[in-house]
Parts: structure tokens; C-alpha cells; sequence
């Protein structure tokens, strides 16, 4: 079912942990699957200096946020919100149709993380982000 | 599974397979049974000359063992292509057939699909029909099915036990109940036919559905007990076989297996289920020993191979892929492993929270385990927790 990367990161993730003093802390879930998302960001001069994760749910949740930390790590912010969820199934060689959802929650996990960099910092989130995070109030996406 | 050495020969890591209630691997003797129906009696049963007559005779033996599997008479048993089909023939063939006027039938939450998606077609079609919940054990009360039966009821179905937590039902009881009553009792005994006693004239069953593939024999085949007087509209029309209760060239050597198969497990059911019901009861109490893990199902009444789990703050499809790495194969109720992204339907009947059915952990223990296979499961399985639960933003590991 999976592929050779995603079974990589998923048996030897990338970035697991949490950062204590993060300068943004993102956390998404899925409802209906049940899988939850959480990122920590420290940042310096806007680049992402360091990355951390923490995921429940299946092998490609687990994936998908590794990938998505290796993909932001070192990354300025500018460049880290243009993170789809294309990119990180592109990365991971693919993902069987049923898991993609779990791509674009972790699209969302860092933008959502972003997102509270941001809030702390005084800046306005949304016209810059946009996803709020929260699933249940989403139109749609583009796959 | 495997692991590939420096020079890319792919080495096998020993497979400790306990999703025996999925499938089990056919039995050798199955096997060897089944051979001579490919290439030497390969006659159509139906046919009048030599080798066809093999053909027949075998097909009559394997009849007749596996209506002993169940105190049956051999001229109750129908042979069809699997469980789903025997299910799909009881319900339909009840509640279509043209001598019957009643509406309303009952049956359970916990079903497996082969149940439960043919009754709400038929509810599309315009019958009625009662899902009886259960408690947190998995089990159906008898008196709250006894409420639900009207006049109008023409059949009750309930599962002789459950294939994701091994829960035995109250068969008996419901079958006397439904006798009394003149409503038609059928049971869908595909998870429990080889692994317990079943007599189906003592407990007043009128229907049992049963698959070969669950104890040793082949996919592809199974067969639907019809108690003698009880008329069915059949599913599968044709040439007529099986009485016309079951249409199509018989699948001889499909049969022949099933038949080897209902004999092995007659001969020793009682010495199997004791030994694997002690393999059961050793994992449960090593993998009880992981904090926040909980046996589902009936502590008593359950199958003597199944022992499934919820563990919390770990997913199941990742406790399977891991599991997997380690040679052990087993199985998930969770949402991220199925299609529909739904998690089980039993466990949700069962009253077990959402957050917790994520981390649902079948295991299916079979004839071929051993003592040793159990061991490395409960020597495995606290490190892959462990590992997933250092990984989740839900679990605290204070607590």
C-alpha cells in the first residue's frame, strides 16, 4: 500500500518531538479519521530554524508530517506558506487515494503553525495563510 | 516482512500470522484432498458417466461431514460460493419468498456486512428492519429482542459470535424463543463454525451461514444449513444443482476441501480450542500489562482464538504496520484503515469511545500458533506502543 519513502518516514520519522519556547505552535485534527497534528517552529531573521512534530494517527499521517517538517526546516516563512499538499505526497513517491487527506492536514498543521507565529508577533494571520486549521469549515482543497 | 542481505537476496523473517479470523491457511490435508478433483475426477457432478461419479460421491461425503460439523442431516446442507453468499441467500430467501407475507425482520448492530448491507437493501426495497443494539460486551439481550417481535416478524438474524471481538451470542436462547414463536431463526455462524460446538437442531436453528476459509479449508466456498420443511426463494439461478436451492456447476474441489476441513475440526475441536482458548488467555495477560490497554468483548463468552484490544494514545493502523515489521500480522478496527475512513461498527456499538476505538488492536489466534508465537507478540508489542505513544501529542506519559 505504501511506498518505499512513506514506509521510511514513517518507520524512522524526521523531527519528532515538541520545542518548549517555540515562536509557533500549530495543532490540527481530522475528526472523522482521527488524526491529530502538532507542530512547533522556532524562527530567527523569518527562517525556520528548527522543526518539531508530534502525530497520532496511521503510517501516512505519520509520514506526511515528517516530510512536511523536512520540507519547512531551514525554509523563511515566505517560502514555508507556499508548502501544499501536493508537494509532500510528491515527495513521499505518492499515496494511495484514501490517505492523501492526510497530506493536506499536514499542509495544514504548518500553516497553521505559521499562522500563530504570526498572531504572536502582531502580525494578521489570515490574508496571508488563509486555512484556519479547523476541517470541519472547509469548503475543499485542492488535491 | 523481509529483509533484504548485502548481496539482495530477500530474507524471510518468520511470519507469526494471527488474523486467523480474516482467513486461515488451508490445511495440508485440505490440500491433498482437493488435487485429484483438478485433473483426474474433474467430471461435472451432474454428468452420467465415470468420471463424473467420483465427482458426486465426493461431493455427497463432504455434505455429509459438514452437516456433523453442525448436527445437521446431510440433506440440509447447500453448498453456495462463501459466507457472504449463504448470508445474502438466508436473508433474501426469507423475506422474498413468495409464500411470505411478513414485513419486519430482526437483527443486530454488530452483524458483519454480509448481513448488514443485504437487510438495508431490503429496507430500500420496502421491508422493515430492526438493528438490536448490544451492551458494552458485545452481547444481545434475548428480552429486548422478545420486544421487538411482532406478528409481522418473519425472521430474526443474529451472529452465533463476532469476528472483531470474539463475543459468543445467547444462540440457544434466541432459538428457542424464535420456535415458539414460528418466526425463522437464522445465524451467521462464519466465525464460529469449527471453533465451537454447535448443534443446530438442539439450539432450534432454522439457518446457519458457514465459510470454509475460517477453519482450514478454501476461499471461494461455503454453505447455508436449511432446516428440513423451510422453503427459500433462491438467489443464484440456473442448472438446478443443489435441489435448485444453488444454482451452478459445484465447485467440487472447493467442496472436497470444505468437506476435509469440517471433518478435521469435528475431530478436534475439543483439544484445539482448549490449547489455543490458553495461547488466548496468555497474550491477554501480557498485553494487559501495557497501562491504558482494555480487553473488548465477553472476559468469558468468547471465541477461543480472538483477543482484541483498545490501547490507548496509539493509532491502530500504525500498531499494525509496525507489528508487521516484525513478522506478526495482525489486525485494526480503526478509521484510518479502511476505506470509508469509518472505524468499526461493532466497537462503536459497543458504546467504546471514538478517541478510543483509534487504537483498536485485533488479534486472532489460530491451530498452526504456538507458545513461542505468543511469546514474541507480548515481548514486541510494549516497545511499539511505547514508541507511537513518545510520538503523540495526546499522550502524556505522566499520567
Amino acid at each position: 500500500m505504501y511506498s518505499d519513502k512513506v514506509m521510511d518516514h514513517f518507520k524512522n520519522p524526521r523531527n519528532v518531538g515538541e520545542i518548549a519556547d517555540a515562536d509557533g505552535v500549530g495543532e490540527v485534527g481530522n475528526l472523522k479519521c482521527g488524526d491529530v497534528m502538532k507542530i512547533y517552529i522556532k524562527v530567527k531573521d523569518d527562517i525556520i530554524t528548527d522543526v518539531k512534530f508530534k502525530t497520532f494517527g496511521c503510517g501516512a499521517a505519520v509520514a506526511t508530517s515528517s516530510m512536511a517538517t523536512e520540507l519547512i526546516k531551514g525554509k523563511s516563512i515566505e517560502d514555508a506558506i507556499k508548502l501544499t499538499n501536493k508537494a509532500v505526497v510528491e515527495a513521499l513517491d505518492g499515496l494511495p487515494p484514501v490517505k492523501v487527506h492526510c497530506s493536506v492536514l499536514a499542509e495544514e498543521a504548518i500553516k497553521s503553525a505559521i499562522a500563530d507565529y504570526y498572531k504572536k508577533i502582531g502580525k494578521d494571520p489570515t490574508p496571508i495563510i488563509g486555512c484556519s486549521g479547523n476541517c470541519e469549515h472547509c469548503p475543499g482543497h485542492s488535491m | 516482512m523481509g529483509r533484504k542481505a548485502r548481496d539482495g537476496v530477500f530474507i524471510m523473517k518468520k511470519t507469526i500470522y494471527v488474523d486467523n479470523a480474516a482467513t486461515t491457511p488451508t490445511l495440508k490435508p485440505v490440500l491433498d484432498a482437493m488435487i485429484p478433483f483438478f485433473c483426474e475426477h474433474y467430471g461435472n457432478p451432474s454428468a452420467m458417466y465415470g468420471v463424473a461419479g467420483e465427482a458426486k460421491e465426493a461431493l455427497e461425503e463432504a455434505r455429509r461431514r459438514v452437516a456433523a460439523l453442525i448436527g445437521a442431516d446431510e440433506d440440509e446442507i447447500f453448498f453456495t460460493g462463501g459466507g457472504t453468499e449463504a448470508d445474502n441467500l438466508a436473508l433474501r430467501g426469507v423475506m422474498c419468498a413468495p409464500k411470505n407475507t411478513r414485513k419486519h425482520m430482526i437483527t443486530t448492530e454488530i452483524e458483519h456486512h454480509a448481513i448488514l448491507h443485504p437487510a438495508q437493501q431490503l429496507e430500500r426495497e420496502g421491508f422493515r428492519v430492526t438493528y438490536m443494539p448490544v451492551d458494552d460486551k458485545g452481547r444481545v439481550s434475548l428480552s429486548a429482542i422478545a420486544d421487538e417481535a411482532t406478528p409481522d416478524t418473519a425472521l430474526i438474524s443474529v451472529m452465533a459470535a463476532n469476528n472483531e471481538v470474539g463475543t459468543i451470542e445467547p444462540i440457544a436462547e434466541i432459538g428457542a424463543f424464535c420456535r415458539g414463536r414460528g418466526i425463522i431463526f437464522h445465524t451467521d455462524a462464519v466465525q464460529a463454525a469449527g471453533h465451537m460446538k454447535i448443534d443446530v437442531h438442539e439450539m432450534k436453528i432454522d439457518l446457519l451461514s458457514m465459510s470454509a476459509h475460517k477453519f482450514g479449508g478454501p476461499k471461494g466456498v461455503g454453505a447455508i444449513y436449511i432446516r428440513r420443511g423451510i422453503r427459500l426463494l433462491p438467489l443464484v439461478l440456473g442448472g438446478g444443482q443443489e435441489k435448485g436451492m444453488r444454482s451452478g456447476t459445484e465447485n467440487t474441489a472447493g467442496i472436497v476441501g470444505m468437506g476435509m476441513a469440517a471433518k478435521i475440526a469435528a475431530e478436534n475441536m475439543e483439544e484445539d480450542m482448549k490449547r489455543v482458548a490458553a495461547l488466548r488467555d496468555k497474550l491477554i495477560k501480557g498485553v494487559l500489562e501495557i497501562k491504558k490497554t482494555r480487553l473488548t468483548g465477553d472476559p468469558e463468552n468468547r471465541l477461543p482464538g480472538t483477543a482484541s484490544f483498545v490501547i490507548e494514545g496509539v493509532e491502530g493502523e500504525s500498531m499494525v504496520l509496525l507489528l508487521n515489521e516484525e513478522g506478526i500480522c495482525a489486525a485494526t478496527g480503526s478509521a484510518c484503515s479502511t476505506a470509508s475512513l469509518d472505524p468499526s461498527h461493532v466497537l462503536t456499538a459497543m458504546h467504546i469511545p471514538h478517541e478510543i476505538v483509534h487504537g483498536s488492536l485485533r488479534i486472532s489466534i489460530g491451530v498452526q500458533n504456538t507458545e513461542s508465537d505468543i511469546d514474541h507478540i507480548i515481548a514486541k508489542l510494549p516497545g511499539i506502543v511505547a514508541r507511537l505513544r513518545a510520538m503523540s501529542p495526546m499522550w502524556n506519559e505522566e499520567i
